[in-house]
Order: structure tokens, then C-alpha cells, then sequence
């Protein structure tokens, strides 16, 4: 085993730990959806940084992975270098910023474009777990409510958007359900990748480290995001082309570019990005080799 | 003919109606405090059930109980369900319980903000009870919430306000609309009146005696309000110290009332 640091176990975690969690990811993909409470540790980092992630991360990783950590789609922000360079350290496991390399992806906030795989794991950071939290303080309560498959109001939620503003304006963890059964948060990802969660090959994990819960959806599992027969879930779309590599079917971020009012559109996920650049695509802005080429720290 | 408290059921004292709501020897306690006991009544289809008596009689523990609130300390309650006829309410699980209380009852709170969701729109807090019964068309959820908002005698214009922006009047009115959305057959009222200015009562309670006749509503209504029970009520029972003192035919108690306390209670109404 190529251990990181010494003093530190494999991954951080003490094994004991890690057999916690994994008997809280078992129960999980076995009843997909369902938040499962798990005794939660303190991390080396801030709630909200991803202490749950990190955790789900830290008890399923073996010596012979390749971890990718990517953030709002990006693989060069703060969060995602120093989880990378967390487990790099401490699990001495190689680290990738290409998609199809890796076989561990923890996210925040985005899917990867490129589909997955049934060799990969992907793990979300999740800061609020509860869907139902928004309309029901109550945890007895909201807990009940799974039980019993209360879920009307949920779609008071969604009616309020219409009724307000005339279409669902939801447009981050819009809430799914998931095999049928239990309403889940997908966690913030925007809803353009909700589509993506339907039917996954690969496994989906989520670990919320302040809430303490963990839920897993199984690979090929039906998610459907909620909606209204006659206002149907849509995801959102851009009038622009990415202006890097000119692709139109990726999530796209706005950039300001100068104080003259200037503003590009651009792939949020930088690996896709930059992959197609590689293969020769181009957008309508030309920057010279900027951003580009994005180089793993 | 409307049968007396006493009358069983089994004996066919209705031309064989049978009774929506059968309450036998019913009782909560707090501990060692007593809530409400012996509580015993038949509750039958269209008829509305008046209970009436002081503060701390046990009114609203005895609404509670009904309702599925509170626990029984002791007694059992009968309902006639639409598909399964009388059952007992003990005997349902939980997920059963809570549905009859979402489609088949209303609970009208003294304090509209204990029955509405105050932070989403009027529409929503009508269309609530639709959606969880699994109504996913938003359009038609809109048109049957707007048809409730004219029932209750409230602007359809004001369906995408926040029940905050409502005068008191217009919260209970909106909370009766909400509980009445999925066709109730019981209603549970607990001062449905109480903190409502003179003239915004009486519309409030001609509007309730419409409903009640429209519908062929069953209610429980407990007030301290012998002029709302009056007005309201076929049949009352008179509470004290969390026993039943007296009961029969509205008129009947109010008229006539035998019990020492009812009479005090009778002769205490103020006249104008």
C-alpha cells in the first residue's frame, strides 16, 4: 500500500470508521434514496466544504483508484485542489482532472458531461439532505412524511414558482424521486443535470457531513424530477455557444470579462472543455491560450 | 328524526342510518389530570354536533381526541369510512389515519396561522390538500382553487397573496376553503368564530350554515358561543369539568336547560 502521510491511516479515516460508513452506504443503495443517519466526523476542513463528501470518499476509496474532484465543474478551484490534494496526501491514490480517467469523481454542484461509467463512483457534497426541509421544519415530521409518501408539498413548491412567475424557476437541487418511492435532493447541482442521474451507470453517493446523512442512488435507477402535467420539468437552455470550443449542449457559465460591459459563455465543466478544444473545436472567441491549458496542481 | 345520545345505534333508531362518527366511553387524561371522560355520542351523517361549556371543560381536549390529535386514555371511536364502513380508528395504521384526516376531514382552527401555511399563496394553501391526493395538473389545481376562493367570498384576484396580506376574516374563510377542497364529510371547528369582530361572524357563520346544507357536511363544533351554537348547532352537549353535563336537541338545552351548570351557563348570556 502506497501510504501519504505517516501517522495518518489510509485515507484518514480509522478503519473502524470507515466500516461505519460503509454499513450506512449498504443500507443506502439499498434503499435508494432513503437518508441514512450516520455518526459523522469531525474533518480537517469547514461544514460546507464537504465534509460529508469527503467522508463517503475517504470509505470507499482503495490504493488502486484515480480520484477526481471537481467543483461547480471546475477542477482547478480551491475546494477541489485541496480535496484532491487531501487524498492524494493521505491515501497516496493517483489523481486525474479527465473524466474518463477517473474511477472516483466527488463532486459539488455539477455532473460531469461525459456520460459515466459502470467502472466509476461519483460522490456528492450535500448541505442540506431534507427536500421537504423548506416546507416543514419539523424532522419527526418530514421523516413521517417519507414514510407515509406525503409529498403534496412539495409540489406546493412548485406551484408557488408558477403561480409567482409563470414557469418553474427552480433551478438548482430540484427535487426527484427516486425508483418511485422516496423524494430526494439531488444536492445543488443545476437541473440541467438532473436528466443525467436518471438511468446512471454508475453508482451515486451523497454524504451530507453536518446533517449527518448518507443516500445513494443505485446505477440504473429510475429519477424522475417532479413537475406538473402541464407545466413539464425542463432544463435550462443558452441562446449562446460556449466560446471556448463552441459546444451548445454543456452547462454553461457566464464570465465577465472586463468592466466595459464584456461577458463570454463558457463550459463550467473544464475537462469537456478542454477535451474538445484538444480535438480541434472552437467557439467564437479565440482567447489566446487563456484560460487553457488548465494544468492538474 | 335526529336521535337522542343515548339511543344505540343497533336499534335502528334512525331508519337504520348509519352513524359517521361513534363515540363510546371516550377519555383523555394528563397524567394524573383528567382532560375529558366518558365521553359517549353518535354523530350522524349532515348533523352538526355542538359542544359547548367553560374554559378548561375539556372542549378541545374532547376536538383533539376526535380528531386524531391526541391519544385516548381510554374508549374507542367508530368511523364510517366511504370503503371499508365502520372501523375502528384504533385499529387503522398510521398512514391510513393520516389520509382519512387529509381527504375525508377538516379541522378549522381557532387561529387561521395554525391551519394555513403562511409563507405560500392562497392558491397554494387550496390547492395543498389536491396535490396530495395526487393532482398534478397546475391549471385545473388553479380553477378549483379559484372556484373555492368565490365560494368563500373572496376575490379570485387575491389567489396569489399570502394569507398575511388577508384580514382576519378572510384567513378563516380561506382556512375552511382549504379544509373543504377534497369534499370532506367531517368537519372538526374549534371557535371557528373566536377572535372575529360581530358583523364579520354573522357572514362567517351564514356562510358555514350554506356550506354545512351544500355539502351535507357532518361537524363537531365546539364553541363557548351559545349564539354560534344556537345558530349553527342541531344538537349540543354541555361540558364541565371534562364530563358531559347535559345533551340533546339545541333548542332543547337552550330553552329549557335542566342541568344546574346550563342554566348558569343560559342565564349568563349577555343581552343586548
Amino acid at each position: 500500500m502506497s501510504d501519504g502521510l505517516s501517522g495518518y491511516n489510509f485515507a484518514y479515516l480509522d478503519e473502524q470508521t470507515k466500516r461505519m460508513i460503509r454499513r450506512a452506504l449498504l443500507k443506502a443503495v439499498a434503499i435508494p434514496g432513503y437518508q441514512v443517519p450516520f455518526a459523522g466526523r469531525e474533518m480537517p476542513l469547514p461544514y460546507g466544504w464537504g465534509t460529508g463528501g469527503i467522508q463517503v470518499t475517504a470509505a470507499v476509496i482503495a490504493p488502486g483508484d484515480v480520484l477526481k474532484v471537481i467543483d461547480q465543474g471546475a477542477d482547478d478551484t480551491t475546494n477541489a485542489v485541496s480535496i484532491r490534494r487531501f487524498f492524494s496526501r493521505t491515501a497516496g491514490v493517483a489523481t486525474t482532472t479527465r473524466t474518463a480517467d477517473a474511477t472516483l469523481i466527488q463532486t459539488r454542484h455539477r455532473i460531469p458531461e461525459r456520460p459515466l461509467t459502470e467502472a466509476q463512483i461519483i460522490v456528492y457534497q450535500v448541505p442540506i439532505p431534507e427536500p421537504l426541509r423548506w416546507m416543514e421544519p419539523r424532522e419527526s415530521e418530514t421523516k413521517k412524511m417519507h414514510a407515509l409518501l406525503e409529498y403534496g408539498v412539495m409540489q406546493v413548491k412548485l406551484y408557488e414558482d408558477i403561480a409567482h412567475l409563470g414557469r418553474i424557476t427552480t433551478s438548482y437541487d430540484y427535487p426527484v424521486r427516486v425508483n418511485g418511492h422516496y423524494i430526494m435532493s439531488p444536492s445543488p447541482i443545476p437541473r440541467f443535470d438532473n436528466p443525467k442521474m436518471n438511468q446512471m451507470a454508475a453508482l451515486q453517493l451523497f454524504g451530507a457531513g453536518r446533517e449527518k446523512r448518507i443516500y445513494a442512488v443505485p446505477p440504473y435507477t429510475r429519477v424522475e424530477s417532479l413537475d406538473f402535467d402541464d407545466y413539464p420539468f425542463e432544463i435550462q437552455r443558452w441562446d449562446q455557444h460556449c466560446a471556448l470550443c463552441g459546444a451548445s449542449d454543456s452547462y454553461l457559465d457566464e464570465m465577465v470579462t472586463d468592466d466595459h460591459g464584456g461577458r463570454l459563455f463558457i463550459c463550467s465543466d473544464t475537462d469537456y472543455c478542454g477535451e474538445r478544444r484538444a480535438a480541434g473545436h472552437r467557439g467564437d472567441t479565440d482567447l489566446p491560450a487563456n484560460p487553457a491549458p488548465r494544468t492538474a496542481p | 328524526m335526529i336521535a337522542t345520545l343515548a339511543d344505540d345505534p343497533a336499534n335502528g333508531a334512525t331508519n337504520g342510518d348509519i352513524p359517521l362518527l361513534q363515540v363510546r366511553d371516550l377519555g383523555h387524561s394528563y397524567g394524573s389530570r383528567i382532560g375529558c371522560r366518558d365521553i359517549t355520542f353518535d354523530l350522524y351523517p349532515s348533523e352538526v354536533l355542538g359542544i359547548v361549556g367553560e374554559s378548561g371543560s375539556g372542549k378541545t381536549t374532547l376536538l383533539s381526541c376526535l380528531s386524531g390529535r391526541l391519544p385516548l386514555s381510554q374508549g374507542t371511536i367508530h368511523y364510517d369510512t366511504r370503503t371499508q364502513g365502520l372501523v375502528d380508528l384504533a385499529a387503522l395504521s398510521e398512514a391510513q389515519r393520516r389520509l382519512l384526516t387529509r381527504t375525508d376531514w377538516g379541522i378549522v382552527h381557532q387561529s387561521p396561522r395554525d391551519g394555513l401555511r403562511m409563507a405560500v399563496s392562497a392558491g397554494a394553501n387550496i390547492g395543498e390538500r389536491l396535490m396530495a391526493v395526487g393532482a398534478r395538473h397546475y391549471g385545473q389545481i388553479r380553477d378549483t382553487a379559484r372556484d373555492w376562493l368565490q365560494r368563500v367570498e373572496i376575490q379570485p384576484d387575491r389567489i396569489d397573496d399570502l394569507p398575511s396580506t388577508f384580514s382576519g376574516g378572510m384567513q378563516q374563510r380561506l382556512q375552511i376553503a382549504r379544509n373543504l377542497v377534497t369534499g370532506p364529510r367531517l368537519m372538526f371547528m374549534d371557535e371557528p368564530t373566536g377572535g372575529l369582530d360581530v358583523s364579520v361572524q354573522a357572514r362567517l357563520l351564514d356562510l358555514l350554515r350554506g356550506l354545512v346544507d351544500d355539502m351535507n357536511l357532518s361537524v363537531v363544533l365546539v364553541t363557548h358561543d351559545l349564539a354560534v351554537a344556537r345558530l349553527l348547532a342541531h344538537r349540543l352537549m354541555v361540558m364541565q369539568g371534562g364530563v358531559v353535563v347535559e345533551s340533546g336537541l339545541t333548542d332543547q338545552v337552550l330553552d329549557d336547560p335542566h342541568h344546574p351548570y346550563t342554566q348558569l351557563l343560559v342565564s349568563s348570556v349577555l343581552q343586548v
